[in-house]
């Protein structure tokens, strides 16, 4: 017989059927051994890459993921001290959230295009964004004090400020590329600082562990987010107010 | 709850008995996941498509099957999906089907220059770079995960022939990159 294949060398290696002959030729001839065993040599130096570490709790942030894309429910609350932060706010949050974004997509898209014929003037426009950026700061702020007013040293369920930090993640960004289209840095970079605190939550895990809820409020303490999410609240509520249309009168 | 009870119960409705089985098995899939695509997030993105794939098909999971080979094998697909849309993005003019890596691979100075410079490390990426999606699918299912012919014939969908011919094709790719390290690396 001829000598073996290196094709079928790198079936006997990997010990699949390399035909009949193949592996009684290699074990009577030393030229197709040496060869078999310097293949053997040069593979073994491909080993696996490392994949990156995922935590313990990396399962329960696929599930977060997939939940929402299986058309499940909304997660079941462990904590009953969470209700009154969930329940009244959600439906609305969320029809109002899906309202706003759409209607901040027309302001852009109104940017955009200035010379279309608009539907909306410019100061609707404006004010409907600041009605949508104010709901967007109130409800951030909420899930700000839940985390920041946590009992230390517990640990959280947080699977209710995961969902809305997941939205209010997606319409930040939003909200954001409008506040800089505007011209307005400084709303833009809180809105910034907010989103990569949101983005933790939301990715992070169900159970928030002590050591990481203590990072994460002394995260929100330290750079006064809290504080600069008022303020900025505030001032858009008082420019919201400013844009409505005054009263008529009969006198 | 052990998986196959799981299985039942997610298929009769149970959304908490399928939640088990992606806590379960989600690292396990990553890690198969990034050997196969080489970058986390194509990973991440993977892992998510193989549960919903995997929930999609509860009905079709047969009984006598390990969970966990059912669940391997999806990933996998998942994972030869993107690396196939990877070689059409990057390579818009060859057919799926068309193995004509080694001549490109010869073509390209870069993996030996690499392995010279005795960085395995990059030179088996570098390799792992120049393989077609069949290829490499085929062999980081053999040589990294230490799957039979027949296993990855299930996985990806290819008859015997063709995941024979595509693990040596890579073979010779990798051993083209590797072969000058042999010796030198202990």
């Amino acid at each position: 017989m001829s000598h073996v294949s290196e094709d079928d060398l790198v079936l006997l290696h990997y010990c699949e059927d390399a035909g009949e002959d193949a592996g009684a030729h290699v074990a009577s001839c030393e030229e197709c051994a040496a060869r078999l065993r310097a293949l053997a040599e040069t593979l073994s130096l491909a080993t696996a890459p490392d994949a990156p570490e995922r935590g313990d709790d990396y399962g329960a942030q696929v599930w977060a993921r997939l939940r929402p894309q299986l058309g499940l429910p909304e997660l079941a609350l462990e904590s009953p001290k969470l209700v009154p932060f969930r329940r009244p706010l959600w439906p609305r949050a969320a029809a109002f959230a899906a309202l706003a974004a759409a209607l901040v997509l027309a302001f852009l898209l109104g940017r955009r295009f200035p010379a279309e014929p608009q539907p909306l003037s410019a100061e609707v426009r404006e004010r409907v964004l600041l009605v949508a950026v104010g709901e967007h700061l109130e409800r951030s702020q909420m899930v700000l004090v839940e985390l920041a007013n946590a009992p230390a040293g517990e640990v959280m369920n947080v699977a209710a400020q995961r969902t809305v930090a997941d939205e209010l993640v997606s319409s930040g960004r939003l909200y954001r590329e409008a506040a800089v289209r505007t011209g307005d840095p400084a709303l833009a970079a809180v809105l910034e600082e907010l989103e990569r605190v949101l983005l933790e939550v939301a990715a992070g895990p169900e159970a928030l562990q002590p050591a990481d809820l203590e990072k994460l409020q002394q995260r929100i303490e330290s750079r006064g987010l809290l504080f600069k999410v008022r303020v900025v609240g505030t001032r858009v509520r008082e420019r919201e107010t400013q844009r409505l249309p005054r009263p008529v009168t009969t006198s | 709850m052990d998986d196959a009870t799981a299985v039942a119960q997610a298929r009769a409705g149970d959304s908490e008995a399928f939640r088990l089985l992606v806590e379960r098995h989600s690292r396990a899939l990553f890690k198969l996941a990034y050997r196969m695509t080489g970058n986390e997030h194509d990973a991440e993105d993977v892992v998510q498509e193989a549960f919903l794939k995997a929930y999609r098909s509860l009905d079709s999971f047969e009984e006598r099957s390990q969970v966990s080979s059912w669940l391997y094998r999806i990933a996998s697909n998942c994972a030869f999906d993107v690396l196939r849309r990877r070689q059409r993005r990057d390579n818009p003019t060859d057919s799926l089907d068309v193995e004509d890596a080694p001549e490109l691979a010869a073509a390209t100075p870069g993996p030996h220059r690499l392995a010279l410079g005795g960085d395995v490390r990059r030179s088996l990426e570098a390799a792992l770079e120049t393989m077609s999606a069949r290829e490499r699918a085929a062999f980081v299912l053999r040589h990294f995960e230490g799957r039979s012919v027949k296993e990855i014939e299930l996985a990806l969908g290819l008859d015997t022939t063709a995941v024979k011919q595509s693990v040596c094709r890579a073979v010779r790719k990798a051993r083209q990159v590797l072969r000058p390290l042999a010796g030198t690396v202990s």
